[in-house]
């Protein structure tokens, strides 16, 4: 009695994104290895692949496949935007610093693609095994890359540092999900929720164990303080093309996780995580500000702001709403590009031989090269949140969340930092403005450089002027019409 | 009674050797030690009637992974310690954080129940015998996580060879020149 069940091609169609990106992944490893002439040619073949998958994942409709563990909703469909967009950004921008990663072109695009399909995975996943999985898909590829530049030190260290403190948060995450299975005997998020409510079990201590343990490990994975010790080591010490990426991609896909882990699987307990989130928010944003304000590195500097940037992102989390979260989506898209932005600005003043991260590298900047002078100026403007920037509404719509759900002291507190973190973002402002240049300084531009800073600059600007478009698409793509 | 007496011994083993297997300084006798959690870890899966996972444990994580690690550490050949800078300066505060983590996971035992039970009674899996239905659930309703944790392992492999090769020289790299030296030390 041997069945044989005819394979039905149909049931793939949900992944063919991630599929052509995975092809184009592994068609990249071959280029490079017998098409050693054509290796200008491949972030261009990524840019493409990666363009593709956006459309098609744009137009696809809203469906569940593989017995509902991976989910092409709405919700999916907003973060595999952000992360595709933050791959697209990086690879333009990547021919800024084809020097740098030398005749390792193929690997390091085909890594981040692989990366990639980790993300959206993870933003699909409807099922702890899948979101696990593609955790590490994600990450592995990162932990990687972060060690590529093998010259220097520090980069060596960071990659070491982000393996051990990555695999350290995965276990405290599979200790989670391991009391979550066990106590509910089932994997699907789903499901879990209806187990919950149906047991009775949002009192259970081994639940809130559970919960807890849960909360750490997806801490550590969008680096929200305490859990943060790690970030600014690791982002100092990595390239700064992988830096870019690691502050906005994998910390995106880290949010959708924690999004689908917290609003769909754990609702009744909002109760419990939503006054712990608030906290660890405060803090995180205590700590990135503070901090950031007696940097001198400004790779450093743009580190912390990163770590209170997820500070108020998790803003949008505490309600436990749908509004909350397309409020944590709109400022994750808004983050996209401002952040993008900024280290842009910064790989274009690297040189060969100097790396020129310091923030003393910036006085003068406007006198010799107004334009570069004018975009940082536009970025670090919304990354302070000043309007008519899109950094204002992005923040603004957390803090609306916020305080409708009650967390008015959070609110108060982030408003604060926020005014705090103007000092240190404006103090970048007038060094480029009000200083003289101590040597003179030549920039290069390469197309994809300039394609990538003109995306960011429309993309840092635009969702300020016109707000409303981007959260009504948010909203719509949540709520399902 | 034989159960309850071989399940806590798999189980005080298995504690013993994890904490040996991270404090003893050779790291020849770390690997060893994990040895024998391994073959403590298929102890445990044979009291829970899954044959088939303890001989997979045995053949793949202590025949084929542990020599893999000995490989490795006979062929780099530490001689001396590396160290990182700790995170935080003072262990006691780990061992502190550790000891209060494990109490108050402890704690929580009392509190805990099981969950519904799936469609794989015992006596259905052994009915059908442990690889078929083993087989029958990773092509089916697991398919998805299967395949990903296949491409893990390629972009393992991926990850690992560009972290492994040797810099050629920066033959293709304009600031060569300085740099050259840095890549032979």
């Amino acid at each position: 009695m041997i069945h044989t069940a005819a394979v039905s091609w149909t049931a793939l169609e949900p992944i063919l994104p991630e599929l052509l990106l995975i092809g184009i992944g592994v068609l990249l490893i071959g280029c490079d290895l017998f098409l050693p002439r054509q290796r200008q040619l491949l972030p261009w073949l990524t840019v493409l692949g990666c363009l593709t998958a956006l459309a098609m994942i744009l137009a696809a409709q809203p469906v569940t496949a593989f017995g509902g563990m991976f989910l092409a909703d709405g919700y999916a469909k907003v973060f595999k935007v952000i992360c595709l967009g933050a791959v697209i950004l990086t690879t333009l921008m990547a021919g800024q610093f084809r020097r740098l990663i030398g005749p390792r072109q193929g690997e390091y695009d085909s890594l981040l693609l692989f990366s990639l399909v980790g993300m959206l995975l993870m933003a699909s996943a409807g099922d702890l095994m899948v979101l696990y999985l593609g955790l590490e898909l994600m990450a592995l590829p990162v932990y990687a890359l972060v060690g590529l530049h093998k010259r220097e030190q520090r980069t060596s260290e960071a990659a070491i540092k982000y393996f051990l403190m990555g695999a350290f948060a995965s276990a405290l995450l599979l200790f989670g999900m391991s009391l979550l299975y066990g106590l509910t005997g089932t994997t699907d998020i789903g499901r879990i929720a209806e187990l919950i409510a149906s047991r009775n079990l949002a009192a259970n201590p081994a639940l809130l164990a559970a919960l807890g343990l849960l909360l750490a490990g997806l801490c550590f994975k969008v680096a929200v303080a305490p859990f943060h010790l790690w970030t600014p080591d690791v982002y100092e010490g990595a390239p700064t093309l992988v830096t870019a990426f690691m502050s906005v991609g994998p910390k995106a896909a880290g949010f959708a996780i924690f999004g689908r882990m917290l609003l769909e699987g754990l609702p009744q307990l909002q109760g419990h995580w939503g006054p712990i989130l608030a906290v660890l928010a405060l803090l995180t944003m205590a700590v990135g500000n503070i901090t950031a304000l007696c940097q001198h590195s400004l790779k450093r500097m743009l580190a912390y702001s990163s770590i209170a940037h997820a500070g108020y992102a998790v803003l949008g989390l505490l309600p436990g709403t749908a509004e909350g979260m397309a409020a944590t989506m709109t400022y994750l898209v808004v983050y996209l590009f401002m952040n993008l932005g900024a280290f842009a600005v910064l790989m274009l003043l690297a040189a060969p031989g100097q790396s020129r991260e310091s923030i003393d590298d910036c006085k003068g900047l406007a006198t010799r090269h107004p334009v570069v002078a004018a975009l940082m100026l536009v970025f670090l403007f919304s990354l302070t949140g000043i309007p008519p920037t899109g950094g204002f509404i992005g923040k603004f719509y957390l803090l609306k969340a916020a305080f409708t759900a009650g967390y008015t002291l959070t609110v108060v507190g982030a408003v604060l930092f926020s005014a705090i973190s103007a000092y240190f973002y404006l103090r970048v402002v007038r060094l480029m403005y009000m200083s003289e240049a101590e040597a003179p300084v030549s920039l290069t531009f390469s197309p994809g450089m300039t394609a990538a800073l003109g995306l960011c600059l429309a993309g840092a600007l635009g969702l300020g002027l016109f707000p409303g478009s981007l959260l009504g698409w948010i909203v719509a793509a949540l709520t399902g019409s | 009674m034989f159960l309850q007496l071989f399940f806590g011994y798999c189980a005080l083993m298995i504690v013993v050797s994890g904490l040996l297997a991270i404090s003893l300084r050779n790291p020849v006798h770390c690997v060893l030690m994990v040895l024998v959690l391994f073959f403590h870890m298929a102890g445990l899966y044979l009291t829970l009637n899954a044959e088939f996972l303890a001989a997979v444990q045995i053949i793949v994580y202590a025949g084929a992974i542990l020599v893999l690690y000995l490989f490795v550490l006979f062929l780099v050949s530490l001689r001396e310690e590396l160290h990182l800078t700790a995170f935080v300066p003072n262990a006691w505060l780990g061992r502190i954080i550790a000891a209060g983590l494990a109490v108050g996971l402890i704690a929580t035992i009392p509190a805990f129940s099981l969950g519904e039970k799936s469609a794989w009674t015992v006596a259905a899996i052994r009915e059908a015998t442990h690889t078929k239905a083993l087989g029958q659930e990773l092509y089916t309703s697991y398919l998805l996580p299967f395949e990903i944790a296949g491409l893990i392992l390629l972009v393992a492999l991926i990850g690992g060879l560009v972290l492994a090769r040797r810099d050629e020289n920066g033959a293709d790299a304009p600031e060569s020149g300085a740099d050259g030296k840095e890549v032979l030390r």
